[in-house]
């Protein structure tokens, strides 16, 4: 199962390095990154998907990165209602021939064409994993000649509907 | 041109410290009261500053054994060993200490010199990068980039070596930052906003765990080395002795715990005795204390104490649920969980049976082996060192059977009196650890009980034992074989014995004779005999060789991937 978790560490020299350390270490797979700087001056957050078993793994992922001493805070947000963002840019071949297909898919999709060269354009999109998936499931019979994704990064909402929380931490 | 000169004295009268000073100032400030450092060109800064700095500075022969010294030096003393090496191949040299302290959680403070910071990165002499390689296997680490945050870095160094958990920091040490000058910097204050360890545990779980204790009819409490590092020995004593809760020591515990209290059911685990065994594999309710349910102590997982709610109090709440599901999890410090379970005052669980049965089963399953005077037997061996010491001595040990017998036939009766790696498992690890252990404890009498093979992984050292005068009673399990390996390929590969005999040995005894040692081959037990009891209170070190039986084997012993209940060899 896929569970999303968000760090907030101190911008220290060897930070990043220290958290795909320890997911190697302790034989976690990693499958989206990012980082950025937050709010806070000197403060970067870090947004984690792992693809675990069970329960047991991902309560003891956070609580190896919880001791982690540049690490300020550890959250699992994945059951809480989240805001979760990719960016993908696609540079998909084109001709002036099927330009206006392809401007049709990028459409629904609120994706947006931001270079367009003489055999190829290129795509930029967000949202969720599951909306860049299947908009490059869409697009690959054209040709993916190119493809860069951002990994996920996500926030949970401002108000949380009450749902089954499960709660992890033992302290 | 004149007031140019006047303006840069002005300067220079400012800028009055090194990044070096800034260091041996903040070491002072520690209360360190040893450096266990080799120099080399990336730390000559900070040599010329500890040439005259009036801390006791131990000069190894190899890094490595400057490192597992220093972890002796923690095990007996409490305080963070602190280790200097220099770049590249000096800093590299101790990363198997780092790993050994980092299982064992051991607090050190480890210096490494750097090439300067202009040439990082670029391959320079003597270069390696020892942030990345040190990542996984330090609780944390870092490199100076001011001069200005020497005294801070390092006085967080020591906060997060000896608290919560304790384990090694690393430290690297760029050459020009070491001599770099600045002005006297103000007060350092520590400022870790993500290291704020759990020492009072939830009141709520510490009330879970004591109705628990009321309601269980088959308890046990195992005993970790958290016991030791919290200093929580007397405590446990008293929880024990109030609730009547038999105690099992995990390897890294023994001695807190004295072995000879009716209560104490001895050491659990792959070469653990029986009743501790059977007492984790019957038990209605399991008291981890400290420990982290290693692999050997736990056998197969699946079989581990299937009957028995599982409570687990420990510093790090990344331990708790990790190997075993725990249905008490209480987070904090041992000591200061066990006065107030105390304090709680509990009606004790009704377990008369329970006692009476693991009585029995102590009764009729004691260690054994067979006894002769020649050849002679390691576990004979073990018991005169425990007489001729009164069971006081301080044990330091290497890896292998001989560990395990120094486990099964020295009974600790006192905490922090047994040295022994642990985790990792570090061939060598002993004579290095003996010279920390004496010099944390100078009037304590320290045996250091080693095989033949482990032994020549850290021979050099006998130079330093010689050059302190550190009256180390070496005792050398000699087998002519790596023992363990030795006994795992008779049992599990069909006596193919590949690469585990030794045949060919120097001389210990004209070794330890060209280091100005003192040295016995000893061959029986009427020799031995007579030599312990000439050498033993001598304030000399002594090397003893002693030609044990070659073919002995560590029982009982739980096979790989077997339960606890699985022993071999509790029987003659």
């Amino acid at each position: 199962m896929k569970r999303i978790i968000t760090l907030t560490v101190l911008n220290r020299p060897g930070v990043l390095n220290r958290i795909t350390n320890l997911f190697s270490k302790r034989n976690y797979n990693i499958e989206s990154i990012s980082v950025g700087e937050t709010e806070q001056e000197g403060v970067s957050r870090i947004t984690c998907v792992v693809n675990v078993d069970n329960d047991r793994i991902i309560e003891q992922i956070t609580k190896q990165l919880n001791k982690q001493i540049d690490v300020l805070k550890v959250a699992d947000i994945s059951d809480q209602a989240v805001v979760a963002r990719e960016l993908a840019l696609i540079k998909v071949q084109s001709t002036p021939q099927n330009r206006n297909e392809i401007y049709s898919l990028i459409e629904p999709f609120r994706a947006s064409v931001i270079d367009v060269g003489k055999d190829s354009l290129i795509i930029q999109i967000t949202g969720e994993s599951e909306k860049i998936e299947a908009f490059i499931e869409l697009i690959k019979p054209y040709g993916i000649k190119e493809l860069a994704r951002t990994g996920t990064t996500a926030f949970p909402r401002s108000s949380q509907r009450s749902t089954q929380k499960t709660n992890y931490s033992i302290v | 041109m004149l007031q140019e000169t006047a303006f840069t004295n002005v300067e220079a009268e400012k800028k009055t410290v090194t990044g070096a000073d800034l260091l041996i100032e903040a070491l002072k400030k520690e209360k360190v009261e040893v450096i266990f450092g080799y120099p080399g060109g990336a730390v000559l800064p900070i040599y010329d500053k500890i040439y005259d700095c009036g801390i006791l500075h131990v000069l190894p022969r190899h890094e490595q054994g400057g490192i597992h010294a220093a972890e002796g030096y923690a095990r007996i003393s409490g305080n963070a060993g602190v280790v200097i090496a220099t770049s590249g191949p000096g800093a590299t040299n101790v990363v198997t200490g780092l790993a050994d302290a980092m299982m064992d959680s051991l607090p050190l403070v480890v210096f490494t010199g750097q090439v300067a910071t202009g040439v990082i990165g670029t391959d320079a002499f003597q270069e390696a990068d020892i942030l990345g390689i040190t990542t996984p296997i330090t609780k944390h680490n870092c490199q100076v980039r001011n001069i200005e945050d020497i005294p801070r870095i390092i006085k967080e160094a020591f906060h997060i070596a000896t608290t919560g958990r304790p384990g090694p920091v690393l430290i690297d040490f760029p050459k020009d930052i070491a001599a770099g000058l600045v002005e006297q910097p103000a007060e350092a204050e520590i400022d870790l906003p993500g290291y704020q360890p759990t020492i009072e545990p939830n009141y709520l779980q510490i009330r879970k765990l004591t109705e628990a204790v009321s309601g269980a009819k088959k308890p046990v409490i195992l005993a970790g080395a958290g016991i030791l590092f919290s200093k929580g020995s007397e405590l446990l004593l008293e929880y024990a002795e109030q609730q009547n809760i038999p105690v099992v020591h995990t390897l890294l515990g023994l001695g807190g715990f004295p072995a000879d209290h009716p209560l104490f059911m001895g050491l659990g685990g792959m070469h653990g005795c029986y009743t501790a065994n059977m007492a984790l594999s019957e038990c209605d309710l399991l008291v981890n204390i400290g420990a982290r349910f290693d692999d050997r102590l736990t056998g197969n997982l699946k079989h581990f104490a299937p009957k028995a709610t599982v409570a687990h109090i420990d510093i790090d709440p990344a331990e708790i649920g990790k190997n075993v599901p725990t249905a008490i999890p209480v987070v904090g410090d041992a000591k200061v969980a066990l006065s107030m379970l105390v304090k709680q005052n509990g009606k004790p669980p009704e377990n008369s049976e329970w006692i009476q049965t693991l009585n029995e089963w102590k009764k009729e399953n004691p260690y054994w082996y067979e006894d002769s005077n020649s050849p002679l037997k390691p576990q004979r061996v073990t018991e005169m060192l425990y007489e001729k010491t009164n069971g006081e001595g301080i044990v330091v040990t290497d890896v292998g059977q001989h560990q395990m017998w120094a486990a099964q036939y020295y009974p600790f009766k006192n905490p922090d009196r047994f040295v022994t790696s642990g985790g990792l498992g570090t061939m060598g690890f002993g004579l290095p650890a003996a010279i920390g252990a004496q010099i944390a404890d100078p009037s304590a009498t320290v045996v250091a009980i080693l095989g033949d093979a482990g032994f020549q992984m850290s021979t050099q050292e006998l130079a330093v034992i010689r050059e302190l005068n550190l009256p180390i009673k070496i005792a050398i399990f000699n087998n002519r074989s790596l023992g363990m390996v030795r006994q795992w390929q008779q049992i599990f590969y069909e006596e193919r014995y590949s690469h585990s005999l030794i045949p060919s040995q120097p001389s210990f005894v004209k070794l330890a004779d060209a280091y100005g040692i003192k040295a016995y081959e000893i061959t029986s037990e009427s020799e031995a005999e007579k030599v312990l009891a000439e050498v033993m209170n001598d304030n000399e070190p002594v090397l003893l060789d002693f030609r044990v039986a070659e073919n002995e084997n560590v029982y009982p012993m739980i096979a790989p991937g077997k339960g606890l209940h699985e022993m071999v060899g509790v029987k003659k």
